[in-house]
This record gives C-alpha cells, structure tokens and sequence, in this order.
C-alpha cells in the first residue's frame, strides 16, 4: 500500500479490514514453503513452475501463489498447501505441478502420491493438522510460520498483526504490560528460563533514560533451528514483541542480533524493518501514542559464545565476546552501560502473543511452573525431523515416539539429548519426563534452547560426549583457566578413550575436571560444558568402560575401535563397493574376491551401503585389526 | 582456536586498494562500536582481511592494532589469508554428526587434495568446517557458496566435488 502510514490505532484496524475484504474471493492458493530447508530442497523453482504455469493459462484472477516460511516439517520439503481445502502436498517437484492444478485446484481432486503417508500404518493425511507430526502440537509462537508470506507486511497485519501493540500502546501503562508478563509466567526460552517479567521490571526500575532491548538471535546450538525458523517465516512478530518490550521497559531502541550463518534470516528481517518504518510502526510517534522506536540488525561473526549476553554485548561494542561476571546484570548495566533487555528470539514472540490475548490466557497453558509452549527441533535418529511445538509438561515420551514417530529402521531407542551443548542425556527409563527446566535439570540436563537429538542403538554415547567436547574447546572464548584447560583436556581424553587409548582412571579424572570447570567458570557456556560428558557417564558408564577396558565399541561408530571387513566367502567380486569407495581402499577386480585396504580405510561405511543385500558380504566388527592405524580422528 | 594462519601461508599484502578501503570506512565515520561491522565490510570487499587493510582499520578508529587483530582473530568467519573462489563448508553440527557428517569432511578433503581449514594451491576452493547452519532436518548439510546441500552422502560429496563444480 504505497505511501500509506497507520498514524493511529485505528487506522491500523481500518487497513486490516480493508486488506481481508479485499482478498480474492475463490480463495484457491498455493502456498509453497521458502523457509531455507524446503529452499535447498528445491521450492523456490516449484513456486516459479506455478506462476509460469499459471500465467500460461490464464488463471491468475482465480489462483493466487505465494510463498511462506518454515512449516517445521523440512525433511518432506519441498512443502505446499493447496487452498481453500488446506491439503497438503509433500515432496513437490516442478514435475507435479501441471497435475496439481489441473487436478486439484481446477477439479478438487487428490493427488493422492503427495500426500503425507504414515510410515507405520500407511495411512494418507489430507490436512497439515491430521499428520501425527502436527496434530498433538500447539503451535503458538509458530503459528504465522507457513501461512503469511514472511516478505509482505499486510499479510501479517491480516492475521492480527500489530494489534497487540495497538492495544498495549493505547490501553496499557508500561508497567500494566510488565505486570501482565509477570502474570503469564513466562520465562526466558534462551535456556535459562529467567522469568521475563522480572527482567523487565528490573530494567524500568534501572536509573537512566537511555535503554535498550535486544533480540538474541545468535542461535548457536548445534541441531537447534527454531529461531531461524521465525526470524526466516514470522519476523514481524519478532519486531512486535521488542516494540511492546520497549514501550514496557522504556527504551526506544532495538537491535536484533543474527548470527552470520542465517543470510536468509537478516534477509527477511531487513526487509520487515523497512517495510514496518514506511508505515509508520517503526520511527517516531508511533501509533500516535508518542512512543518511538527504532531497531536496526547487528551481524554475528561466528562465535558460539556471543550468544551469552555480555558477550553478545561485547560483539555489538566492537570487541570481542568474552563474557564478563554478573553482576551487574544487562538489565541494569548492559550496552554501553545503559540498562539493557535481551531477550530470545521465541520469548519475544511469545510477548506478542501474550499481550494479545493475556497473561491470564497464557497461564493457563503448559503446567503450574512452566506456562505455556516451547519449540523442540526433533532431529537424529527419529522418523519424523522437524520444529515441534509443544506445551510444557508433555512428555519425552510423547514428542518423540507420538509426535516423532518413533526410531526408524526398527532401531531400538537409546538416549536423547536436550540442550545442545549444555546439555545432558536421558535414557528409555527417564522417557515420561514431562518437560520443563527443573524436570530436565533435575535429570542432569538442561532445557536450553530446545534441540531435542534423538538417539539410537548404532549411536555411540561417548562418541557423542566427544564430539561436545570438541565443540565447546572450540568455542570456549579462553578467559578462565579451567574452562580453556578443563575442556581441552578433557576432550583428549575423550579422544582417548574412543581411539582405543583410554586408561583406568579416566572416567575420575573427566569428573573431578567436569566439576572444576563448573564451578570456577564465569559464563554458562563454562558452567555447563560439561554437562554431556557427566550425564553420559551417570547413565551409560558401561559403554565408557567397554570402550577402555576392552577396545570396544558396541554402536560401532569409534573408528579405532572397528573395522569393516569383506567376508571372502559371500563376495560376489561385483565392484559395487570398490567403486563406490571415496577413498579407493578397496583391491580387487571383476572374479577376483575384493578386499578392503584397512591402512587406507575411513571407516565410512560406504562399502556396506552399497553392497547388494542377497550378497550381504560386508560386515562391521569392533575390535582393532593390523594396519587400520590411528587415523585423525 | 584453530584460525590463526601460518606466517608462510599468510598473503602478506603491504598495500592494499586504499581507495575501495577508504569508501567503506567512511560509511562508519562516528559511529560506536563499529569495528566488527567494518570488518564484516571489509571482507565482503576483498575476500578476506589483508593485513594492511587491518592496520588502517585501526588508524582509522584510533585503536591499537593489537586490539584489531585480536578480534579478527577471535572472530572463526574472519580470514586473515586469502580464500578460494568458492568457499565449500561442510556442517558439523549435532544433527549432521550423527549421520555422519566427520566422513563427508574426510571425504572433501580428499577430493579437494588440502585439509579443512586450507585452500587449493590455485586459489579455486577453500575447505572449511562449520558448527551448525540451522537445516538439521536435511542433515547432512554442505553450503557451496550461498548453496545449501542437503542429505548429503560421501558419494553426493565426492560427486560435487570431482564432477559438478567446474
């Protein structure tokens, strides 16, 4: 709408109005998912295939094509949903196109291969809310994420954008809105589950006329997508809950902070920004209401720790992020000095919501001490990977085997691992945990961000504790002498033990050195580090023990600790695997029985993948074998 | 920290085109904290951050130039040696982990002939790793450039990298 301001509450309600009578009235549409899964999956070529296809039949006054953020179900990209009926399509290919508008956009039928099929039962689901992947979710902070398009600001204004900051800029006193986020019990979903209220509160009551509210958006945990999902599909909603954030606690400016590593995102973001300040909902006087507000985006440069929040602060003060000791916490001292707000990209959307429909409203969701939603992103060894939101208090059990659906390939269920780096393992016994941060803390995990990774028997549990420890030395900023040296040290020894290396006394050392990092560490990445490698040894410390006291690996994932061998007596010489080798370590020819080259070998596994199953001549063993050697790993 | 380059490998450039160097700088004239956000330009610009451009950073902002290499330093998305035209850069993150994203690396490093971290003897590609690009339900991931592959195999990688790119 060119050159159109909302220069008040009401004309805000007036262009909403407006736009949604002026919707297309056979309400057939075509929404292709662009979030950057389906992306790399191809979507961006089916959503071109439909407005060409379109345009050459001459029915874009009956058919509108849009494009939408994340749906949270990537792996069955790329993902369209077919309107009015709402069916959705999996897996759709520029190939599909032609058929489904002629089937089901003209004639209302099925295109019955693109439905979603229950990998169990077989069944076919017509509508996004009957796959089981969907059905038991409550999609609260998610809910504009694969329906408007994340790039055009009256879409989000069509389904109620903006008209929670219209009802607290002109109903509400900022501590009126502090007191209705105190009421909600929402608590910070960055992973340390702060009450947000109080933060808030602190930072209002903080001396000073200069404040500020910042959107974390440096999602660094390593398997957790769910920010990017929104500051990719739903960003208006992010730019509502800092303004309303603002106008709480008395700040007049924004920064968002994006990590480096999601151009998409400061994409969108960007394009949001600008499109909200030539309307008017960003600048001076906004509303009327004579609150300013501005936000601008601060790019991240790949430093996991700048996502603890005097790091972040340090990054966007030009140093680098080193955290220092709290206190004085951000909200009283924070950027530049001034009181500072940092809030998670999820908890500020939730603010939007809340403020909406109430704080009352949001208590009632979720349990007594963890109110309302949280986004899990369900990866690894689970059959259905995506965002998953839920409310709080269901259980591991059901988000994983329910929702999830359950462990592929008839694999049996090992662990799962919450929060990321921070966080610990649970086992099978602990599975009807309802979530929530003390449930979770008191099982020696943590909530943090919500990466849910689930996994099964083919997964080794110290190899896991390693890889975590790999990370955090990496990333560990070096200020505190037993974090820098704590987490080098015990990754060694970590890289020990799944080398075959490791010595008796091991598993004490990790433990006395896990506790000392924890407790003389400054910032939480410290503080938690070692979480993995303490919950790992508490609950699976018989598979710590196999692996140096016996040289084995029982997932056979340790590369030290297996070798794949050919079993001359089923090889059928038919080079599929010496072919298929990335490393050529396999000898032999057509007739002549192949024979895998243990000094070349990586331990990929390919050749077992490859090799005919009637044949079933590869085979993975544990137990170290001449001139495998000691590869890097 | 593994990012700091070898004297030998470094590109040590002692000029560096002040005249593209001094137009980005002056967009930044007067504003605070904006060290990291020149150095973000600065790279786009060139590529990486040559060590000339780095001291007029700090001429320009006024700070030591111990404290600009420090956060180029500090920083794993700044390059202090020149990288490749295209920048392969294989997820390791949890998600690609467990389906077996160290073989694909392994795998990449074989193909390209340079280990991770490294760039080829004719400048066409830098290989490095990278903790988690957000696509974990394609895991897993490879960002070409600004392409993202998903589901990657060691064949797919090995593919990509002997057939498909130039």
């Amino acid at each position: 709408m060119e050159g159109y301001r909302i220069g008040t509450v009401e004309s805000l309600r007036l262009l909403r109005e407006t736009l949604i009578a002026g919707e297309q009235t056979t309400g057939k549409l075509v929404s292709v998912c662009c979030g950057s899964g389906c992306m790399s999956s191809g979507s961006e070529h089916v959503r071109e295939a439909f407005a060409r296809e379109i345009k050459e039949q001459e029915l874009e006054d009956e058919i509108t094509v849009k494009k939408t953020g994340c749906h949270g179900f990537c792996e069955r990209g790329p993902n369209v949903i077919i309107g009015p009926q709402n069916i959705f399509y999996n897996s759709v290919t520029e190939e599909d196109v032609p058929e489904i508008i002629s089937e089901t956009l003209l004639e209302d039928r099925v295109v019955e291969r693109l439905l979603y099929e229950d990998p169990v039962t077989g069944q076919k689901c017509l509508y996004e809310n009957d796959i089981p992947f969907y059905k038991k979710q409550k999609r609260i902070v998610l809910k504009n994420c694969g329906i408007i398009d994340p790039t055009i600001i009256e879409d989000y204004i069509k389904v109620d954008g903006f008209r929670a900051l219209a009802k607290v800029l002109s109903q509400m006193t900022p501590e009126g809105v502090i007191e209705e986020i105190k009421l909600s019990g929402l608590r910070g979903r960055g992973g340390a589950g702060f009450p947000t209220g109080i933060k808030w509160e602190t930072a209002r009551n903080a001396p000073g006329k200069e404040k500020y509210i910042i959107c974390n958006g440096d999602e660094g945990d390593p398997g957790a997508f769910m920010d990017r999902s929104v500051m990719e599909g739903d960003p208006y909603s992010i730019l509502e809950g800092m303004m309303i954030a603002g106008y709480a606690v008395g700040a007049s400016q924004g920064i968002i902070y994006v990590r480096a590593e999601y151009p998409l995102a400061v994409h969108h973001l960007s394009t949001a920004i600008a499109q909200a300040a030539d309307l008017g909902l960003l600048g001076r006087n906004i509303m009327g209401r004579g609150f300013d507000f501005e936000i601008k985006i601060v790019k991240g440069a790949g430093a996991f720790v700048c996502g603890e929040e005097t790091a972040l602060i340090a990054s966007i003060e030009g140093r680098s992020g080193r955290p220092r000791p709290k206190p004085p916490f951000p909200a009283i001292q924070g950027l530049w000095g001034k009181p500072t707000v940092i809030n998670n990209v999820e908890t500020l959307v939730n603010v939007s919501r809340i403020a909406l429909n109430g704080g009352e409203w949001y208590s009632k969701i979720g349990t007594a001490t963890d109110t309302g939603t949280k986004i899990f992103s369900l990866v690894g060894k689970v059959r259905n990977v995506g965002l998953v939101e839920v409310e709080m208090g269901t259980t591991l059990r059901e988000i994983i085997f329910d929702i999830g659906g359950g462990i592929p390939e008839g694999k049996r269920f090992k662990a799962v691992q919450t929060g990321g780096p921070s966080g610990g393992c649970i086992p099978e016994e602990l599975l009807d945990l309802p979530v929530g941060y003390e449930s979770l803390a008191k099982a020696g995990s943590i909530m943090g961000s919500g990466g849910m990774l689930v996994m099964d028997e083919s997964t080794c549990i110290v190899n896991i504790a390693r890889y975590f420890l790999d990370f955090a030395q990496n990333e560990s900023c070096g200020q505190c002498a037993p974090c820098r040296l704590g987490t080098k040290q015990m990754f060694k020894i970590l890289q020990d033990i799944t080398r075959g290396n490791g010595k008796p006394g091991d598993i004490e050392i990790l433990l006395e050195l896990s506790d000392a990092v924890k407790q003389a560490s400054i910032c939480g990445l410290g503080m938690t580090v070692p979480n993995p490698v303490v919950s790992t040894i508490r609950y699976f410390r018989k598979e710590y023990e196999e692996h140096i006291h016996e040289g084995r690996c029982r997932a056979l994932v340790c590369r030290s600790l297996i070798s794949y061998r050919i079993k001359d007596y089923r090889c059928k010489a038919c080079m599929k695997c010496l072919t298929a080798c990335p490393v050529g370590a396999i000898i032999g020819a057509k007739w002549q029985v192949h024979e895998i080259d243990q000094s070349k070998c990586i331990k990929c596994g390919t050749c077992m993948e490859v090799c005919p199953k009637r044949f079933n001549a590869v085979e993975c063993v544990t137990g170290l074998m001449e001139g495998s050697g000691d590869k890097s790993e | 920290m593994c990012g700091w380059p070898k004297a030998s490998s470094r590109v040590s450039v002692k000029t560096v085109d002040t005249e593209r160097l001094n137009k980005i700088l002056a967009v930044f004239e007067g504003e605070k904290g904006g060290l990291i956000s020149i150095l973000q330009r600065v790279q786009e610009e060139f590529g990486y951050l040559p060590e000339a451009a780095l001291s007029s950073v700090a001429d320009f902002l006024k700070l030591p130039p111990s404290q600009v290499f420090s956060v180029a330093t500090f920083y794993d998305r700044f390059y202090l040696t020149r990288r490749g035209d295209h920048l392969v850069s294989v997820c390791q993150g949890t998600a690609c982990h467990v389906l077996g994203a160290r073989s694909i690396l392994e795998t990449a490093e074989n193909c390209l002939g340079i280990k991770t971290g490294q760039t080829t003897p004719d400048y066409k590609y830098s290989l490095q790793r990278v903790a988690c690009l957000g696509s974990c339900a394609l895991a897993p991931v490879v960002l070409v450039d600004d392409e993202v592959h998903s589901r990657m195999t060691v064949r797919k990688i090995k593919k990509l990298l002997t057939e498909d790119l130039d």
